[in-house]
């Protein structure tokens, strides 16, 4: 399997905070990779940095074979090929469930309305949604809303999804649905980079768990590995803490 | 570490900015029959109908003088407000944007205008600038107050374009748009909804500072009145109907900027 994404040696300082130091991941094609950490380890910050919301201070990220991080380089070409799914769904408000998806299709590949209309409608039956089409996002359940926000970012086929804690705005029964649609895109083999602390999910899909603290990468394993004997102490407190 | 792990809520959330220089919005609280709008609106709509009826010499005769200078006072402040808002829409982009000289410049005529009187800029345009190019009295008054008005518009376009959630630039981004066309596409549909009341407000503000323009002798509501009473010396009968005429129009546009502002808030978009 080829390398998908390769952050190396990555660091990302807000004036005076290191949030990410010294970061180094590779994610491979087709890799389910979940991030956990406490509470402002960084762990969305290098999330962010993947696609360039947040700009690393030095070091290198690799899509495939462009880099990211060369402030020379496209990057709105590379957004393209990087769906990203928010904690608050961010979904756009002015816009019913079926413009939000076809939107970015429409304006940024030049896709016709009809064609990223018909695309958009069989991404919202994928995400169980069908018949909310016409709906606002505030006619929708967060966990709805969170589900169009994944057919959102699907809508632009991309290769790799970045999903940023995508369940913790949500209420509990809620989130079923949403990891439910997550794992049904790793089974189909998408190359996945989640911040998340679901156990379940985790388990369920994740190739890899990477342990963050203070903007470290601390430890790195599989999923049975880093939950049921991880070897440095800094990841065993943080899991006596959520489990 | 502000930008990490930012904890929010999920759901719509209404935004409100309240720019206001004092133009009358009535309260929707104040639901009484006897409302502060009320008593203002029709006394005064009262007496411009019944001070004619019972005294036609002068009311009427005023009356049927002042038409053309509200249909002027109108003009000026239609053109104006449609000016202003082009001027407010370039200031308010220019005051947000990254580039430092454009956001510098648009940022150095906010602070000028706003630090220069009306009365003065409009003297200024048509008097001082009059020296090197002889503008129409009209083109003067508009062009006066469409660049006074659109620094106030700018900064109604900053704030709203400002109150928009980050994440809505965020997710247009990562979806590969330009910022261009995050702005276009997100960000300024969602202003609009915000800053239509504030720009209720700027115009009936507008309609009032019209008055001004009187005194580059454009024959608007209130020069009419003037030339009226300037022929019968029938002062305090001709401005009694000007300042009445003037509060029967803000205070009903006034009750429309607030209906509007009601209905915004109810439809969730």
């Amino acid at each position: 399997m080829a390398d998908r994404i390769r952050i190396t040696n990555v660091s990302k300082s807000f004036r005076t905070v290191e949030a990410v130091r010294n970061a180094s991941l590779t994610v491979q094609t087709g890799q389910v990779v979940l991030i956990i950490g406490p509470s402002g380890s960084g762990k969305s910050t290098l999330l962010r940095c993947v696609n360039r919301l947040e700009t690393a201070t030095s070091g290198e990220i690799w899509i495939d074979d462009q880099l990211v991080t060369d402030p020379k380089g496209n990057i709105r070409q590379i957004r393209e090929e990087v769906g990203m799914v928010f904690q608050n769904f961010n979904l756009f408000p002015h816009l019913t469930a079926l413009q939000n998806i076809a939107l970015s299709p429409r304006k940024v590949k030049g896709i016709p309305r009809a064609q990223a209309e018909e695309r958009a409608r069989v991404l919202l039956t994928r995400v169980g949604l069908a018949e909310k089409e016409d709906s606002y996002p505030d006619q929708l359940s967060g966990g709805q809303q969170q589900r169009v926000a994944i057919a959102r970012a699907l809508a632009m086929d991309p290769k790799v999804m970045l999903f940023d804690e995508p369940t913790s705005a949500l209420d509990p029964e809620m989130i079923k649905e949403v990891l439910d649609v997550m794992l049904s895109l790793a089974a189909e083999g998408m190359t996945m980079l989640v911040v998340s602390h679901e156990m379940g999910f985790a388990r369920a899909a994740a190739d890899l768990v990477v342990f963050m603290d203070q903007g470290e990468i601390i430890e790195t394993g599989t999923p049975e590995q880093l939950f049921d004997s991880p070897k440095e102490e800094r990841t065993r407190r943080f899991l006596k803490h959520i489990l | 570490m502000a930008q990490v792990d930012q904890a929010g809520k999920p759901g719509p959330t209404t935004t409100h900015i309240t720019i206001s220089d004092g133009a009358l919005i009535p309260d929707k609280g104040e639901g009484s029959f006897f409302s502060a709008w009320r008593i203002s609106f029709f006394g005064a709509l009262g007496l411009v109908v019944l001070l004619p009826v019972l005294s036609p010499d002068p009311y009427l005769n005023i009356l049927r003088f002042l038409p053309d200078g509200i249909l002027r006072t109108f003009q000026v402040t239609l053109i104006s407000i449609f000016f202003s808002l082009i001027i407010g829409l370039i200031t308010g982009l220019g005051r947000i944007s990254r580039n430092v000289f454009i956001n510098r410049l648009a940022t150095v005529y906010v602070e000028v205008i706003r630090g220069i009187p009306l009365l003065v800029q409009l003297f200024y345009i048509y008097f001082a600038l009059g020296r090197f190019l002889s503008l129409d009295r009209m083109v003067a008054a508009i062009l006066a107050m469409s660049v006074c008005y659109g620094a106030y518009m700018g900064e109604i376009f900053r704030a709203g374009i400002q109150s928009i959630p980050k994440g809505q630039m965020e997710a247009a981004l990562a979806l590969g748009m330009s910022r261009r066309q995050a702005l276009q596409l997100v960000i300024l549909p969602q202003t609009m909804k915000i800053i239509l009341p504030p720009i209720g407000n700027e115009f009936i503000a507008l309609l009032k500072d019209s008055s001004l323009v009187s005194i580059v002798a454009v024959s608007d509501l209130l020069r009419r009145g003037r030339e009226y009473a300037a022929t019968t010396f029938q002062y305090f009968e001709a401005y009694t109907m000007v300042a009445l005429i003037y509060l029967v129009f803000t205070l009903f546009f006034s009750k429309l900027v607030a209906l509007m502002e009601e209905r915004l808030d109810h439809s969730g978009r």
